[in-house]
């Protein structure tokens, strides 16, 4: 391999990775998220059931905030810590506190209790599904409050996934995002088989998808001998070992990753797990796993694979041309919301893609945007979703929108706005993180890629507006769905995210110094 | 002084949130209220054009604020003659709109006050894109205006309405993002050359290789013949424009269209003036293609609507013609052109409004004879189809006069083909107006009203326009002719000198 010279990425050396010592200041936002999470399962232990919602909603929220503070005190560290396990520099901290803010967000859904008597959320989910026991379950007014510590242990390995500076402790954030994930999706209080085959579907491939991340992993360590990323950067250049060592370990790290980002080719479990699970943890999924799973795409590529860039390149194109073109034309054919929104999803990821193969520092800054676009913009319209109903719960399928607008035009104005945001138009957010990326990506290089991304985003408008057309255009259905009046935290979920959507829209230049200020990662 | 362009810009948007707090059940007041900003918003344009000093710099009312300074995006407005000219006949037909779609909304079940919410929201839409001198504030525009479009045919257009606005929507978004797609690159460029900046001036005598200029003059040029609309990219033209109700449609045809003519002349020429030589020989077929497709199509249809939709497909062929005639005369007399097709379809689209709500159909097999039991409302007819067809006399024959001797004198077989036109435009208009105003009374009409006083203000300012331009145009070519000149400069061409061909060799005008 001959040397390539090194992208100016990092500003400190090899000697700090010996530090013994733990930064446990600039570490205090994920820190304190974990704390707030087994803060949370001593609450289940021992608060009587009545209180449970409301500590747990309390200590969740706090904890979320608690770490947002703490990413603010801390913004503009520079270091990595732990013998170099974790690095925190600017990507980490904008990704963990664009986390905590998605994820008060996804708590405000989480524990609103308006919608439906007792939740989102199954009272007793271990009670076979459809039997007469969970019939009755069905109306009891209390729920899994588990759904909180795991959501923030959830946020938590989110956090430290992007933050992760050597394989292996990422693959440990990995399982700690994971394994909640998969819990929480099958904890849905109507339709529990969907829920549970979902879950059983994220678990059975998400299991795969960490076995090739680990097998990767074992690969890279077989060829550099360490797990450092940064010593990955160094060995491709001096080892002396075979260059298919590295590039195989790189593939299979990388589809572990893109697995989690919702990518295709690996995205074939994104719609049923979005469809089955509960709609405020298909919106942590679809916000926030994004966001931590761009986070550690671009740490391992920019700084790993930095001088290796024309070799796997190639192979990013593909999976971001595949993505953008599967998502926007299966959206095409989808009829219902949740499935709809899913397939925008993997659509999106490959919007993101195009600025992560940018691979400049506005590709960071560019990609760091579209997060925080798309995160609020997605979490806000699966808000949306949980307010249109039906009598056995949420109206997921089209058909069931259609007439909207006339009996309830606020919440058929807000999801026209999100529906608008997603296909691309200007003084929305969806607007100026599409310019965002893909001037990034030409400067980069990769105009081919803009032109198929603008095609893909003519495409993905019709999908959107016919969503709109049929809550405006067409006469209510005789069956139509009842919308509910949101309570407080749905009120306030859905606000942050029009707010979001608009201010990104028509004000982005605060976010995009946040973000061009944050584009500099450490090894 | 006041900030013209940007107060024109917001004034409506401001009007429509007034409107849209009004209580749903003052339905009358919202009405009054929107006629009252298009008002206000037309005596601001007056003042404007007043002060507008033809001949002095091609610029003027500039403004410039801070956007996005990362992107070098700023909130840039300034008006040339030929952007004057659009947002004054943006703002004449505004009110007119307003008057003519008084009870349009009363039938649909919608609410009337979002109906004139939209209507001044497009009005905001529409004075931004006239009056942006900032590439990025301009896509912004362009691409805003589809949403107030897309409600106001898609909520209140006719019975396929919903086939009409989405294709609407698709066709503009898709031209659209192509057009974002070639803004993103020459943003690019114009930044590795160290301009970080969306500003005309900034963004003119870039240096763009010239393969990378054809791309990028296609993908503005697909964006803005889809607007425009020119042959083939015109078929959602018809759907849009006999759905939408009435006032949109001389909104949609009259101003909407003439942003994607105006990019033209804004964009696509001065930025990229090499492939526009080079991709003009195909534009000119395009647009002869569309004058004679358009005017064939005009003649064989039933439908009213349809009908004028076509007509201004033809129409567009002209403008489409003289602007890439690459003269001043050709220029002058398309931009002139803009304006005048903005009056004379207006009000044959308003007369045609008039006439449907009588009869309850579009179809002229429905009608027959109405000359005797409407007078006025035929006499109308009669002068915005002779204005259509651009019978000497009227506005439109001076532009089209202009638009044809412009070509004429660098492309004599195209300008040939295209008078044609000419006469095509006689036939399709006056066997229009003969099977509806002529012939034996329709035994099925219902008895009906002529012109109501609503309805005669609403169509007598424009008819009155259209006589006293085509009288004495030379107060708007005053203004064309200046900013015409310098795109025509943009783009290195120079009228060509009547000349003697030199022995053994033939010279064509229009090179350099």
């Amino acid at each position: 391999m001959s040397p390539v010279p090194a992208l100016a990425l990092s500003s400190l050396g090899a000697g700090d990775f010996q530090a013994p010592h733990v930064a446990y200041v600039n570490l205090s936002p994920i820190l304190i998220l974990f704390g707030a999470a087994c803060v949370g399962v001593l609450v289940e232990a021992f608060v009587p059931r009545a209180h449970r919602h409301l500590v747990q909603t309390a200590v969740a929220l706090a904890g979320l905030l608690a770490s947002l503070v703490a990413v603010i005190m801390v913004a503009g560290a520079e270091e990595t810590t732990a013998a170099g396990a974790v690095a925190i520099d600017g990507p980490a901290l904008f990704i963990e506190g664009l986390l905590s803010v998605l994820g008060i967000v996804s708590v405000l859904m989480l524990a609103d209790r308006s919608v439906d008597t007792g939740g989102g959320f199954v009272a007793q989910a271990a009670v076979t599904a459809g039997s007469p026991a969970d019939r009755r379950l069905r109306t009891a007014a209390y729920s899994q409050t588990e759904s909180f510590p795991l959501t923030t242990f959830a946020l938590s390995g989110m956090m430290l996934f992007s933050a992760a500076n050597n394989l292996l402790l990422m693959f440990v954030a990995l399982e700690v995002l994971s394994l909640p994930l998969y819990l929480l999706c099958g904890l849905a209080r109507r339709r529990r088989l969907l829920s549970q085959e979902a879950a059983v579907k994220y678990f059975l491939l998400g299991a795969f998808a960490s076995a090739f991340f680990l097998y990767g992993v074992a690969l890279l360590y077989g060829y550099a001998g360490k797990v450092q990323l940064r010593e990955i950067f160094r060995a491709a250049q001096t080892s002396s070992h075979d260059d298919l060592l590295l590039f195989l370990g790189l593939a299979l790290l990388i589809i572990g990753l893109l697995f989690k980002a919702g990518i295709a080719p690996f995205h074939s479990w994104t719609p049923d797990v979005y469809q089955g699970a509960p709609t405020p943890v298909s919106a942590l999924m679809a916000g926030c796993t994004k966001v931590a799973a761009f986070g550690a795409i671009l740490r391992v590529l920019y700084v790993a694979f930095a001088n290796t860039r024309w070799d796997w390149r190639p192979l990013v194109w593909g999976v971001a041309i595949v993505s953008m073109i599967v998502g926007a034309i299966l959206a095409v054919t989808q009829t219902d919301v949740k499935r709809l929104l899913a397939y925008s999803s993997i659509a999106n990821a490959g919007f993101i893609m195009v600025g992560v193969v940018a691979l400049t520092k506005t590709g960071i800054s560019s990609t760091l945007f579209y997060l925080v676009a798309y995160g609020f913009t997605t979490i806000g319209a699966f808000a949306v979703v949980t307010l249109v109903r039906a009598p056995d719960g949420e109206a997921t399928h089209l058909s069931q929108w259609a007439g909207l607008g006339q009996r309830s035009p606020v919440v058929a104005g807000v999801f026209t706005f999100f529906m608008l945001a997603l296909a691309g138009i200007p003084l929305t957010s969806g607007f100026t993180s599409k310019f965002a990326v893909f001037s990034a990506a030409v400067d980069g290089g990769a105009t081919p890629l803009v032109v198929i991304g603008v095609i893909a985003s003519a495409v993905l408008a019709f999908p959107y507006l016919r969503v709109v057309v049929l809550m405006y255009l067409s006469e209510p259905a005789e069956t139509g769905p009842s919308v509910v009046l949101p309570g407080g935290f749905t009120s306030a979920a859905v606000t942050l995210g029009v707010l979001a959507t608009l201010i990104l829209g028509v004000a982005p230049q605060p976010m995009l110094d946040l973000a061009t200020n944050a584009a500099r990662f450490v090894g | 002084m006041i900030p013209y362009l940007p107060v024109l810009t917001i004034l409506p948007l401001v009007g429509a949130g007034v409107v849209l707090a009004l209580p749903s059940s003052r339905r009358q007041l919202a009405k009054v209220v929107a006629l009252g900003f298009s008002l206000i918003e037309l005596v601001l344009a007056i003042v404007m054009c007043a002060k507008f000093a033809a001949g002095g710099a091609r610029f003027q009312f500039l403004e410039s604020y801070s956007w996005i300074p990362q992107f070098g995006v700023r909130f840039g407005f300034g008006t040339d003659g030929i952007a004057l000219v659009l947002i004054a006949m943006v703002a004449v037909l505004t009110p007119v709109v307003v008057l003519a779609s008084w009870y349009d909304a009363e039938p649909v079940k919608r609410p009337v006050k979002t109906f004139f919410a939209l209507l001044l929201s497009l009005e905001t839409c529409t004075m931004g894109v006239f009056s942006a001198t900032d590439l990025f504030l301009f896509y912004v525009f362009f691409e805003a205006m589809l949403v107030p479009m897309y409600f106001l045919i898609g909520s209140y257009g006719g019975p396929r309405r919903q086939y009409a606005a989405v294709k609407f929507f698709l066709y503009s978004l898709a031209g659209g993002l192509l057009m974002l797609a070639a803004v993103i690159a020459l943003y690019v460029i114009a930044k590795n050359q160290g301009v970080n900046s969306f500003a005309f001036g900034d963004l003119v005598g870039l240096k763009i290789s010239a393969g990378t200029e054809k791309w990028l003059f296609l993908g503005f040029f697909v964006a803005f013949a889809i607007k425009a609309p020119l042959v083939p990219f015109h078929t959602w033209l018809p759907d849009a424009g006999a759905e939408a109700p009435i006032g949109t449609a001389v909104l949609l045809v009259g101003v909407l269209d003439k942003v994607g003519t105006f990019g033209f002349l804004r964009w696509c020429l001065p930025l990229f003036p090499h492939a526009s030589t080079y991709f003009a020989p195909l534009v000119l077929v395009l647009a002869v293609v569309g004058v004679l497709y358009g005017a064939l199509l005009a003649m064989g249809q039933h439908d009213l609507k349809r009908f004028v939709a076509y007509t201004s497909v033809a129409h567009f062929g002209f403008i489409a013609l003289g602007i890439f005639a690459f003269t001043s005369q050709g220029g002058s007399g398309a931009v002139l052109y803009m304006f005048n097709h903005g009056l004379s379809t207006g009000a044959l689209f308003l007369i045609v409004g008039f006439l449907i709500s009588r009869r309850g159909s579009r179809l002229t097999t429905d009608f027959g004879g109405m000359a005797r039991a409407t007078p006025l409302l035929s006499g109308a007819f009669l002068i915005a189809g002779l204005s259509a067809l651009a019978l000497p006399g009227t506005n439109s024959f001076v532009s089209e006069f202009l638009v044809l001797v412009g070509t004429f004198s660098v492309n004599k077989p195209i300008a040939i083909i295209a008078t044609t036109g000419m006469i095509l435009a006689a036939l399709y208009v006056l066997i229009i107006y003969q099977r509806t105003m002529h012939g034996p009374t329709n035994p099925t009409l219902p008895p009906m009203k002529d012109m109501s006083a609503r309805e005669a203000w609403v169509i007598a300012p424009v008819l009155a326009l259209v006589v006293a331009l085509g009288v004495y145009p030379k107060p708007l070519l005053d203004v064309i002719t200046p900013a015409v000149n310098a795109t025509m400069h943009d783009v290195g061409k120079t009228d060509p000198m009547p000349s003697v061909p030199a022995a053994g060799s033939r010279t064509q005008g229009g090179n350099k």
